[in-house]
């Protein structure tokens, strides 16, 4: 429960990399939390969405790397699709996946996953919970 | 030649920062023309401009250009400062290079080259001013207020105060506009209609006053001072002067429709009274609904009047008044809330926006003050409010905030407490902005004693689920998501320009903003002006005003016309088209170009200029083939003069 | 009239009665879907990074080759698939640099993508092509007597420059129903994710989310739900099981793919075949509505 707020923390080069990814300007953000008022999968989430993008903006993009909330995310795009400032906060989220499984970190291993019987499961949802969980 | 005086200000370091100035002295004391040239951190002050005042006299300079920020900004200031020690104001110049040039650029070599070539360019057309005398036309000393709500009532009673007369023109068939349709008002909670019906009356009875409701304006022609204005009057069918507000009428009408007073949330005739206390008082007929117009079909309020006031045969009728000024004051709506899909507004009838929130609260609302909800009559035991739906929303609705939603949402809470005390309201905000007198006071009181609850963050979704409306919220301050079982759900919808005010802004060739609010002539020194000469705003008009700052306004408006009403004649800048008689060929291009009608073709067919209407645009100049057509103190050879500086 | 028709995987394994349906009511409305050759995966997720221009290539790849084949259009019956596809297809047509490296990469197809074609989900078809009024005329068995719910889901209304409808109010899936004579009921979570690829990584997460969908049709009076996206079809109907289990409460409920409600109520019969890939099956619903 305590942040010691830097300048040098402030838009450092992880918050350029996560714009750079998601194409998002995390500094758009005012607050009003309508991203997590309108997300689905909120109450699973150890963060909220507008706490990522506080987190962020603080430049802590490790503590948000490290969340459980951006593998709970199911990019439904709600939102993105509701954010005032337009910002498409699912591609924000995207971004920190993205550098996580780049790092090999959250790699979802099939084998590990204990389906047994493949044929029951449909193959999209096989395909996409692998695009998404691979990088 | 002229001896030429030069002023060259730091404008504290906003110049001096980027420009040279001791260079930019050094360089310009050597120019053709320049006989003095001087520097100062402020020239705007007092001794600044005393400096310019004493050159003038002990160097007998007889032109000055002063090189520091827009002239919008100070150019009065130093033609009134020169015309002090007897120099005609058209010999000053003011040269920009402040917002032109030290603002816009860093590199200070460039920047001072820059500074260089402007005040240059500007010496050059000094060099050719002419002195000129202010033209001088006629005042017709009668003001038009558009829009009779609270700013246009407040605007039209301080104008007859001050001994002027005034045309109100309301689109409505009452003046009250909005405030009519409040319950109390914050933050003393002083009800609405007690202080508001007191200055309809005041207006309805004031020998000063021509009321026009039911009206708009349909043309405009003339200048400031001079205009002629054109209204429709669409005709109300009953006689106000016959009828004798029995109601026989309204009881045998066989039409019923939303009633606009209430916000739809009850139900009126085709042949009404808009509300009890309606300026002027008396019935109406609405024309869109009624079936009347067809005998065969109706005309059943016909038969019953004994007064014989009803008269479906009135035409459409047209007026043209003679004004001097304008004061628009043509108020808000409330942006559509159908527009917000996810609050369910129109699907669920238990969401409101606010001004049928305040019906609900009001005494003479659809349920008589007694606190009600739409659906089913029951008493709301929890209420959500949602603020800033539809504004600080950018991408999907409205950029900015509607800056009276925090306060009526928070007096809506607590009216509604004091109607259930066991009630629990929650409002939802993103930031609470209680900027005005007690205002913050009266928040904090609510917070602490009355047990409204604010939660941070913005709504997602309402639905409907049994009798109860669900809420999705977000709590940012513990970082939860909320979920609140409502019995009703109210929306702070953002404040839009009244409908219909896009055409007014049109018909009167007005500027508006980018969210179509009425344009100010600055936003700081002059929001009480249009920056078309001749009108004034007041109210939400030009952009979202709560009561106090919109009579404030008003009366500032007001004010304004008043200083103007007290001269004998208007002044005109004399900066205006001149004519070549030798060289003007009679071909009247220049006729057809000039939007205010000023070119005219005289007996000799020679295309004169009307220096009054003329406004000095410059686009018959252009439009002219024989060159015959100049600006003062803007021709052709000061242009040209001036450009070749700059090539040099 | 022939329709270009992309399937997508799916309907050739676990959906295979949403492709015949569709295929059988189309050919009662008079049109054939021809399904284009060598298509491949979609990809099934748009991908989201802007330095990540190697996921889209399995759709352009599709699309290019749809053009190589003279097609103009690619009609689309998963939402998933029409999400991928078209917002891959927006997102090389919209960047010429991205459409000339994409093109670039993929030179072994010896032909470059030009970006004209169009990719249209079949419920548009049915609705700015075909018209509902035409479609309801057709109807031999009216669905009366049926309420059903329709569920959006995510892919065919957001983002909302690709939406189908009003992204936060959409009417086409409750027009559809009505105009097979179906009685259609809003309900709460109709536009809310079912949680999607999460039944495998995060079953718990997946299975909350089916019953609060399938518990808010059921309180609005649903007595079916109807979808579009195999991926929403499988969770809301084969995680029941689960739900079952997780939550007492819950009763089942059938989920249809649109074209099964089609293929029913322009009178193509129920086959059999496809109780068996439903798990709560819908059969004898509709016998106790009298559809079949």
């Amino acid at each position: 429960m305590y942040i010691r707020i830097k300048a040098a923390d402030i838009n450092n080069t992880q918050v350029k990399k996560i714009e750079e990814l998601s194409g998002q300007n995390i500094f758009d953000c005012y607050q009003c939390g309508n991203c997590s008022s309108g997300c689905p999968v909120v109450d699973y989430m150890d963060i909220s969405p507008n706490q990522a993008m506080r987190l962020a903006q603080y430049g802590r993009i490790e503590e948000v790397l490290s969340s459980e909330m951006i593998w709970i995310c199911s990019t439904c795009l709600q939102c993105s699709s509701r954010c005032p400032k337009g910002i498409d906060v699912a591609k924000v989220m995207e971004a920190f996946r993205t550098i996580n499984l780049r790092n090999g970190i959250g790699v979802v291993n099939p084998k590990q996953l204990g389906i047994t019987e493949t044929k029951d499961i449909p193959p999209i949802l096989l395909i996409c919970a692998m695009r998404k969980m691979t990088g | 030649m002229k001896k030429i005086g030069v002023f060259v200000c730091h404008c504290g370091v906003n110049i001096k920062d980027t420009v040279d100035v001791e260079k930019l002295t050094e360089q310009l004391a050597i120019y053709p023309g320049v006989t003095y040239i001087e520097n100062y951190m402020f020239m705007c002050s007092d001794p600044g401009q005393n400096m310019i005042k004493k050159a003038i006299k002990e160097k007998k300079l007889d032109g000055i250009v002063v090189a520091a920020c827009s002239p919008t900004l100070h150019e009065s200031t130093f033609q009134n400062a020169v015309e002090e020690i007897g120099l005609n104001k058209y010999q000053l110049e003011v040269a920009n290079i402040r917002e032109q040039c030290s603002w816009v650029h860093n590199n200070i070599q460039e920047a001072t080259r820059k500074a260089d070539l402007i005040i240059k360019t500007a010496i050059e057309k000094l060099k050719l001013n002419e002195s000129l005398k202010p033209v001088s036309a006629p005042l017709t000393k009668r003001v038009m207020v558009i829009g009779g709500g609270i700013a246009g009532i407040q605007a039209a009673l301080d104008i007859a105060d001050g001994g002027y007369e005034v045309v109100l023109v309301e689109k409505k068939p009452s003046i009250g506009g909005h405030m009519i349709q409040l319950s109390e008002t914050f933050p003393t909670l002083d009800c609405s209609q007690c202080i508001l019906t007191p200055k309809m009356v005041q207006l309805g009875k004031n020998k000063k006053v021509t009321l026009y409701v039911n009206s708009e304006v349909e043309s405009i022609d003339g200048f400031m001072g001079n205009f002629k204005i054109k209204i429709k009057r669409k005709p109300q069918y009953v006689d106000p002067d016959i009828c004798t507000m029995c109601g026989d009428c309204t009881d045998v009408c066989p039409v019923v429709v939303h009633s606009e007073y209430d916000e739809g949330l009850s139900w009126r005739r085709a042949i009404y009274v808009p509300f009890p206390q309606a300026i002027p008082a008396s019935f109406t007929i609405d024309t869109e609904n009624c079936l009347g117009f067809e005998p065969i079909a109706c005309g059943e309020c016909k038969k019953v009047c004994q007064a014989e006031a009803i008269n479906y045969d009135v035409k459409t009728e047209f007026f043209e008044e003679e004004i001097g000024a304008v004061i628009i004051a043509t108020g808000f709506d409330l942006y559509p809330v159908e527009n917000i899909a996810e609050y369910g507004y129109g699907k669920y009838p238990d969401v409101l926006n606010g001004l049928q929130f305040e019906r609900i609260l009001s005494a003479t609302g659809p349920t008589g003050g007694e606190m009600l909800r739409p659906s089913d009559g029951k008493v709301p035991k929890e209420i959500v409010f949602i603020q800033c739906s539809g504004s600080r929303d950018p991408e999907r609705h409205k950029s900015y905030c509607s800056r009276i939603c925090c306060m009526y949402t928070l007096k809506h809470a607590k009216l509604y407490k004091h109607k259930v005390h066991d009630g629990q309201p929650y409002i939802f905000y993103i930031d609470i902005r209680s900027g005005g007198k007690r205002y913050e006071e009266f928040i904090q009181q609510a917070v602490s004693e009355e047990g409204i609850v604010y939660i941070r963050g913005k709504v997602a979704k309402v639905y409907k689920k049994g009798d109860k409306m669900i809420v999705h919220g977000m709590d940012t301050l513990t970082g939860k998501k909320v979920e609140i079982e409502a019995d009703l759900v109210v929306l702070a919808q953002s404040i839009v320009p009244s409908e219909g005010v896009e055409k007014l802004i049109k018909t009167l060739k007005l500027s508006s903003d980018d969210s179509g609010f009425l344009m100010e002539a600055h936003p700081k020194l002059r929001p009480l002006e249009s920056l078309q000469s001749g009108f004034y705003l007041a109210g939400a008009a030009q952009g979202p005003k709560d009561i106090p700052d919109s009579v404030s306004q008003a009366s500032g408006a007001a004010a304004k016309i008043l200083a103007l009403m007290s001269k004998d004649e208007i002044q005109h800048e004399p900066i205006i088209a001149v004519v070549d008689e030798n060289m003007c060929s009679g071909c009247g291009i220049c006729i057809g170009t000039c939007p205010y009608g000023a070119r005219i073709l005289d007996e000799n067919k020679v295309a004169i200029v009307n220096d009054i209407l003329c406004e000095g645009c410059g686009a018959c100049i252009s439009a002219c083939p024989s060159g015959a057509a100049q600006q003062k103190n803007l021709t052709d050879d000061q242009i040209n003069n001036m450009i070749r500086v700059i090539l040099s | 009239m022939k329709l270009p028709y992309y399937p997508g995987c799916t309907l050739k394994a676990n959906a295979r009665h949403f492709e015949k349906s569709a295929i059988q009511a189309m050919e009662k409305l008079d049109f054939q879907l021809v399904e284009m050759k060598d298509w491949v995966c979609c990809g099934t997720v748009f991908s989201m990074t802007s330095d990540d221009l190697m996921l889209q290539l399995a759709s352009v790849r599709n699309l290019l080759r749809a053009e190589k084949q003279n097609l103009k259009e690619l009609i689309v019956l998963c939402s998933m698939c029409y999400n991928t596809l078209k917002r891959a297809n927006d997102f090389i047509v919209k960047d010429k640099g991205n459409l000339e490296k994409v093109n670039n990469f993929m030179y072994k197809e010896n032909l470059t993508y030009s970006g004209k074609i169009e990719i249209y989900h079949l419920l548009s078809i049915l609705k700015d092509r075909i018209g509902f009024s035409v479609i309801a005329e057709k109807v031999k068995k009216k669905l009366s007597a049926l309420k059903i719910g329709a569920y959006y889901g995510c892919l065919l209304v957001r983002p909302e420059e690709l939406a189908i409808d009003n992204f936060e109010d959409p009417s086409i899936f409750e027009d559809l129903i009505s105009t097979l004579g179906g009685e259609s009921l809003d309900f709460a979570y109709k536009l809310e994710c079912c949680g999607a690829y999460q039944t495998v990584t995060k079953k718990d997460v997946s299975v909350k989310r089916v019953y609060e969908i399938l518990n808010s049709a059921r309180e609005s009076g649903c007595e079916a739900i109807v979808t579009s996206c195999p991926l929403c079809a499988y969770n809301l109907d084969f995680l029941q099981k689960d739900v079952e289990e997780e939550y007492l409460d819950f009763n089942r409920i059938p989920v249809f793919y649109f074209t099964e409600l089609m293929a029913v109520a322009l009178g193509c019969g129920w086959d059999k075949n496809w109780s068996s890939l439903h798990f709560t099956d819908p059969e004898p619903l509709l016998r106790e509505k009298g559809l079949i």
